[in-house]
């Protein structure tokens, strides 16, 4: 078929001449099986997840359209434009309370209605891809590997504020996905499913990307759209809300990758079946990037509701080299840490709330009994300080200020008061930052104080850190069991280690540095850790 | 029409204007470091927090504009609290220089650490440092005393739309610092001193100001005397020896409010200026001489009515200036038409 700009009658004929062409080649993959009438990838891994935003990643591939198409791939914009109304769609969204997937949750069919009762020529669709969560890649992922479900999802919702215009804010550090966004915007176009005119239709849609240059904070949204008009990348105050007066003050919409690319199906498939998966509070399903200790680790996409137990157990297949679990954490640098008491928690907006984190992009760290609670919160803390851009007084000196308490904590140097006042500034921090980057800063550490206060207490009181990881608060030490083979000497960074050869070595406590090459090589564990 | 309480205080307002500018009609004074009438809104040192009843969240004032049935509560105990951090927060990266700074008396991060009972920063830890800018002819740029409150920023960008300034840098490293970091100079910056006006601490000082303590100096209002326009500050009179050392803007005045350009701004010093006429001069046997006022309007008048007898009314010419009132210029050309007798006047802004 030859790429020109084609109608509604010519793309359901693509659909369906290219359906057993990309049927046959999927058959031939071993590592897809077929479920309910559909190509998925296979394993166990797989089994238990249900995917949505995810049905095509790493099944088609995602610099064709026409493979995107045989997969129903712009039937649902199809729809939109031919067989429903504006106000259809919205209704639809809202019937179908797809929650914003970027962390915040706020339903998307409703801020796509406020954005739609503005009358104004000019609107604004934005997708927020600036994902820079530690950890966390479900949307370059998406992008990557199904970029049109993204491009599909934004038009959608183009046509159904009445906005001809939108931009992907995609962060620089992901080359592939821009390659990927780029290269089916082009296509997208060349075949009239983008541009002016879609299939036809009076309706146009035009999508262009904006890069960032590497500024966590620009995931906010009215910092993205500051980014955007070319200023600084900071949060602005919220006179008027975003669907009302947002990029060069004119209504528009912000949603992120997942949340796109959620809405093409959606609308093939209805807001029932979507409210069919997932829990009263929260439909649908949630990708998560789950790393840290766990045997398997990947993008995970469950429906809402599943439990971590679910996530880290049956699907991760728990942990690896016999760890204990301990903690998970959610939410990147915005999120709390689920002690593994609390692993039967679903995972829902509403739940993670009540336990004190946050459903954040998706990220998810599996942490075990060798991890410092303590010093967890430190990282993440350090990546807020290092990520504010410094317009609020309270995140620009306040996160610092509590940063340097925390290492305190973890070099042995901390009171007990100090723990008072890491409290109190963790509220003056969250209740007047004016954006959610210094609003949130505070979870991981009140979260990790709220379960594992213990660890606290022995990093202050006893000065120990009992998961044997705050290097200020541990020594090494070699047992009469050393034969003497001389490795550790040999690979001390300090030539702190002296000891003849099959003699018991001892270390110069004074002179280590405590990087634990000798723990890491010694033949027969002999060295230990107090 | 929209009926808002705050602190207890009815109002009623025919438009929606923020909560800050609200309180002020009611004589209720919000703090605030960041906020100017005449800039947009930046809402960085959130100090302008206010309780809004029937929402959970505390908003800062100068962000969130009223709204009808609105009950607003400015300085509740826990308001209070959570400004005592914000000030204590501020203080813990700022020089405890206080006894020596120049802006003592007039530092608006004072005055507020002095109203909340902050008096010395209960977080310990690191502190930023710079050198201090004072290659120029206008001011001291001391960007340790910067709060980052950016009203320099946008007084240059907004009104002045020069854009010397700008933040660089992220979170506790974050500057307020010009284009390479390179020391305020004429290429980039025209001088107006808009921004030193507009810093509520001892960041940016005016060169002329500094060694005067505030209550030294008396404020004695009046009209610029460098053009027309007709821009109002005040002239800061060093009471030990009665001598106008400086100028600062005044809000309310009517023409210019806080704006003043290079001139007005800086170039009062021409009153005590060694250079300055003082009295009349008469050149006599070639060379000028003092002459008393008398006998100089008499000169002249004798010499103007001998040259308009010898040569005529249009040998004689006016050339008025632009620092003269607009009553001094209209007196000037009908003394010309109506006494002298000629059209042959003209003005050093007509160019």
């Amino acid at each position: 078929m030859t790429k020109t700009k084609i109608t509604r009658e010519e793309l359901d004929f693509l659909r369906e001449s290219m359906k057993p062409e990309l049927d046959a080649l999927l058959a031939e993959r071993e590592d897809l099986t077929k479920k309910n009438g559909e190509y998925v990838l296979a394993g166990e891994f797989y089994e238990k997840q249900t995917r949505i935003a995810l049905r095509n990643f790493n099944i088609i591939d995602p610099e064709s359209l026409d493979e995107y198409i045989a997969r129903d791939g712009y039937l649902a914009l199809e729809k939109a434009i031919f067989d429903k109304t504006p106000a259809g769609i919205i209704d639809e969204m809202k019937a179908a309370n797809l929650r914003g997937r970027g962390g915040a949750g706020f339903p998307a069919g409703r801020k796509w209605e406020t954005a739609a009762r503005e009358d104004n020529d000019v609107k604004y669709m934005i997708c927020n891809a600036d994902e820079g969560d530690p950890g966390a890649y479900m949307d370059r992922s998406i992008m990557e590997g199904d970029p049109h479900s993204v491009l599909e999802g934004m038009a959608i919702g183009g046509y159904a504020i009445g906005s001809n215009q939108g931009f992907i804010y995609i962060r620089a550090e992901y080359p592939r996905a821009v390659k990927m966004l780029e290269h089916a915007i082009a296509e997208a176009e060349e075949r009239g499913l983008l541009g002016d005119n879609i299939l036809g239709s009076d309706f146009s849609f035009h999508i262009e990307l904006r890069l960032g240059s590497g500024a966590f904070v620009c995931g906010e949204a009215t910092a993205l759209m500051e980014s955007i008009e070319g200023k600084r990348g900071m949060p602005r105050p919220k006179i008027y809300r975003t669907s009302v007066r947002g990029l060069w003050g004119k209504p528009t919409i912000v949603n992120n990758v997942e949340t796109y690319a959620n809405v093409p199906a959606i609308i093939r498939k209805g807001a029932d079946w979507f409210t069919s998966i997932g829990t009263q509070d929260s439909a649908g399903t949630k990708v998560f990037a789950l790393v840290g200790k766990v045997k398997n680790s990947g993008l995970v996409e469950v429906p809402m509701g599943t439990t971590i137990n679910e996530i880290v157990f049956d699907i991760g297949g728990g942990l690896p080299d016999g760890h204990t679990a301990k903690a998970v954490q959610t939410g990147g640098p915005s999120g709390g840490c689920i002690p593994a008491e609390l692993f039967d928690t679903k995972i829902d907006f509403g739940s993670l709330a009540e336990i004190g984190s946050i459903m954040g992009s998706g990220g998810m760290v599996v942490m075990d009994e060798t991890d410092c609670m303590v010093d967890i919160a430190r990282f993440f803390l350090e990546f807020t300080v290092d990520e504010s851009c410094g317009k609020c007084v309270p995140c620009r000196e306040g996160t610092k200020r509590m940063l340097e308490m925390i290492e305190r904590i973890t070099e042995g140097k901390a009171e007990l008061e100090d723990l008072d006042r890491i409290t109190s500034l963790a509220d003056t921090i969250s209740t007047t930052s004016l954006c959610g980057l210094g609003q949130t800063a505070s979870t991981p550490v009140v979260s990790t104080m709220h379960y594992f206060f213990d660890e606290y207490q022995a990093h202050v009181v006893d000065k120990k850190c009992p998961a044997l990881h705050c290097k200020e608060l541990i020594t090494f030490f070699i047992e009469d069991d050393c034969i003497g083979c001389t490795r550790c000497a040999r690979e001390c960074p300090v030539n702190c280690i002296s000891g003849e050869v099959k003699g018991l070595h001892v270390i110069d406590q004074h002179a280590c540095i405590k990087c634990g090459n000798c723990h890491d090589v010694c033949p027969v564990d002999c060295i230990t850790i107090s | 029409m929209i009926n808002i309480t705050i602190d207890g205080r009815p109002l009623t307002l025919e438009k929606p204007i923020n909560l800050l500018e609200a309180a002020k009609l009611v004589d209720v004074k919000i703090p605030h470091l960041c906020y100017a009438e005449c800039l947009s809104v930046f809402a960085g040192c959130r100090l302008c927090i206010v309780e809004i009843e029937g929402r959970n969240k505390i908003e800062t004032s100068c962000s969130v504009l009223a709204r009808d049935g609105m009950v607003v509560h400015t300085n509740t105990e826990r308001l209070r609290a959570l400004r005592r951090d914000l000030l204590d927060l501020l203080i813990s990266n700022h020089p405890k220089d206080c006894l020596t700074c120049d802006k003592v008396g007039s530092c608006e991060l004072q005055e507020l650490c002095y109203e909340y009972g902050v008096k010395t920063p209960s977080y310990i830890g690191a502190q930023t440092h710079f050198t201090i800018d004072d290659m120029n002819p206008i001011m001291i740029r001391d960007q340790d005393k910067c709060i980052k409150c950016g009203k320099c920023v946008r007084v240059c960008n907004e009104i002045q739309v020069t854009g010397t300034y700008d933040f660089a840098g992220r979170g506790f490293e974050s500057t307020v610092t010009t284009a390479f970091d390179q020391p305020i100079n004429k290429d980039i910056c025209r001088m107006c001193g808009q921004c030193i006006s507009m810093c509520p601490t001892g960041a940016l000082q005016n060169k002329q100001l500094v060694g005067h303590r505030p209550w030294e100096l008396k404020k004695v209002r009046t009209t610029c005397p460098f053009c027309g326009t007709g821009c109002n500050f005040d002239l800061n009179v060093d009471v030990k020896n009665n001598k106008v050392v400086g100028v600062t803007p005044c809000e309310d005045a009517p023409i210019n409010g806080t704006e003043l350009c290079v001139k007005g701004r800086f170039h009062t010093d021409f009153i005590s200026s060694e250079e300055r006429l003082t009295t009349p001069m008469i050149r006599k046997d070639g060379e000028l001489q003092p002459a008393s006022w008398e006998e100089a309007l008499s000169y002249t008048a004798k010499r103007m009515a001998e040259i308009k007898a010898e040569h005529g009314a249009d040998s004689i010419t006016a050339l008025s200036s632009a620092r003269c009132t607009n009553e001094d210029n209209y007196v000037l050309q009908k003394f010309m038409r109506a006494v002298i007798g000629t059209n042959s006047i003209d003005h050093c802004a007509r160019t």
